[in-house]
C-alpha cells in the first residue's frame, strides 16, 4: 500500500500512514480550512487498509489541538479503526492538558476501540 | 486625526490586545492566533490558560470565517474580533453582521448551552458529535458548546439592530487567568 506521508503546518496534522512499517499517526495541530477535504484521503486510505489489514494495527493521536470540525473527522477515524480487528488507540496528552485528556477520553466512550492513554 | 487617540484611549481603557476589523480568512485566522500567541508568550502565560484562549479564538474565527459571505450584501467583510486581557481574565470578543431571521434560532441555541451544567455540556457535545454531520460550510456545530466547554463560563451575546433586516451580533467568552488558584 501507498504511504501517506504529510507535513504537519501551522493549522494542519502532521500525518504517517505507513503499513508495512506499521507506523500509524496523527500529530500537532489540526484547525484546516476545509477539513472534510483534508481528511478525505485519510479516511479514503483506511477504507482501504481496511481491507487486508495487518494483525495489529497501533495508531497514535498525540494532538496539541484540534478544532471542532476536526473532532467530527476524528470520530471519523475512529470509526473506520472500530471495524478493524487488533485495533489500539493510544492517546497523547500533554501532562498538564486536561482538556486534551478528556477529549481523549470522550472519544474512547464513543468506540468500541481500546484506548491507551500516555501523558508527556 | 484625534479618533487615533480616541481609538487608542479605548484599547488602553479596555485593556484590549488586539483589534481586527476588516475582511476574515484562514491566512487571516492563523497570523491573529500567532499573534495572540506570542504576545501570551512573551507574558510568560500559563500554558492551559493559553490553550483554552486558543481554543476560544479559533471557534470565533472560524465561525466568522464560514459565515461571513453569507452576511449582509452591503457590509460584507464587516466583522470584528477582540481580544482583552486584564489582570483576572481573557476576553475574547467577536462582532458581525446577520439576518435578523437567524436571530431566534442563534439565541435559542445559545440560551440552551447556557443553561447546561458540565456534564450537561459533555453531554450535548457527544450528542451533536455522534448525530451530525458537517454542514456545507465545514462546521460541526461544536463551536459554540466547544467554547463553554473551555472557558467553563456562560456566554455573553448580544444583537443590536442595524437595517430592517440586518443586526450586529456579538458574542463575549471569558477565560479566566485565576484557573491554577480555584482548584
Amino acid at each position: 500500500m501507498e504511504i501517506i506521508n504529510l507535513e504537519g503546518a501551522e493549522d494542519t496534522p502532521k500525518i504517517i500512514l505507513d503499513k508495512s512499517n506499521g507506523i500509524f499517526e496523527i500529530s500537532g495541530r489540526s484547525l484546516p480550512e476545509d477539513t472534510a477535504e483534508f481528511y478525505r484521503p485519510i479516511l479514503d486510505w483506511l477504507s482501504r487498509y481496511a481491507q487486508t489489514p495487518n494483525s495489529k494495527t497501533q495508531f497514535t493521536f498525540k494532538l496539541e489541538y484540534f478544532n471542532t470540525a476536526s473532532s467530527k473527522l476524528i470520530l471519523d477515524i475512529l470509526a473506520k479503526l472500530e471495524a478493524i480487528p487488533g485495533t489500539t488507540v493510544e492517546w497523547y496528552f500533554h501532562e498538564d492538558d486536561e482538556d486534551m485528556e478528556e477529549a481523549g477520553g470522550e472519544f474512547s466512550e464513543l468506540v468500541e476501540v481500546p484506548f491507551d492513554f500516555k501523558a508527556y | 486625526m484625534k479618533y487615533i487617540y480616541d481609538l487608542h484611549r479605548i484599547m488602553i481603557q479596555e485593556d484590549l490586545i488586539l483589534v481586527y476589523e476588516g475582511e476574515f480568512t484562514q491566512e487571516i485566522t492563523k497570523s491573529v492566533l500567532s499573534m495572540t500567541e506570542r504576545n501570551m508568550e512573551s507574558m510568560g502565560e500559563e500554558s492551559s490558560i493559553k490553550r483554552k484562549v486558543f481554543n476560544v479564538m479559533v471557534e470565533c474565527l472560524q465561525n466568522i470565517c464560514k459565515h461571513a459571505e453569507e452576511a449582509i450584501e452591503d457590509a460584507p467583510n464587516s466583522a470584528i474580533f477582540i481580544v482583552g486581557k486584564r489582570d483576572e481574565e481573557y476576553v475574547i470578543t467577536s462582532g458581525n453582521p446577520i439576518r435578523n431571521d437567524k436571530i431566534a434560532l442563534l439565541s435559542a441555541k445559545l440560551d440552551q448551552i447556557n443553561g447546561l451544567d458540565k456534564e450537561g455540556l459533555k453531554n450535548l457535545y457527544k450528542e451533536i458529535i455522534r448525530n451530525t454531520e458537517l454542514s456545507e460550510k465545514g462546521g460541526a456545530g461544536l463551536g459554540f458548546v466547544d467554547m463553554a466547554r473551555k472557558s467553563g463560563q456562560k456566554l455573553e451575546y448580544d444583537f443590536h439592530p442595524v437595517t430592517e433586516k440586518t443586526s450586529f451580533f456579538s458574542l463575549q467568552t471569558r477565560v479566566s487567568r485565576m484557573a491554577g488558584m480555584e482548584a
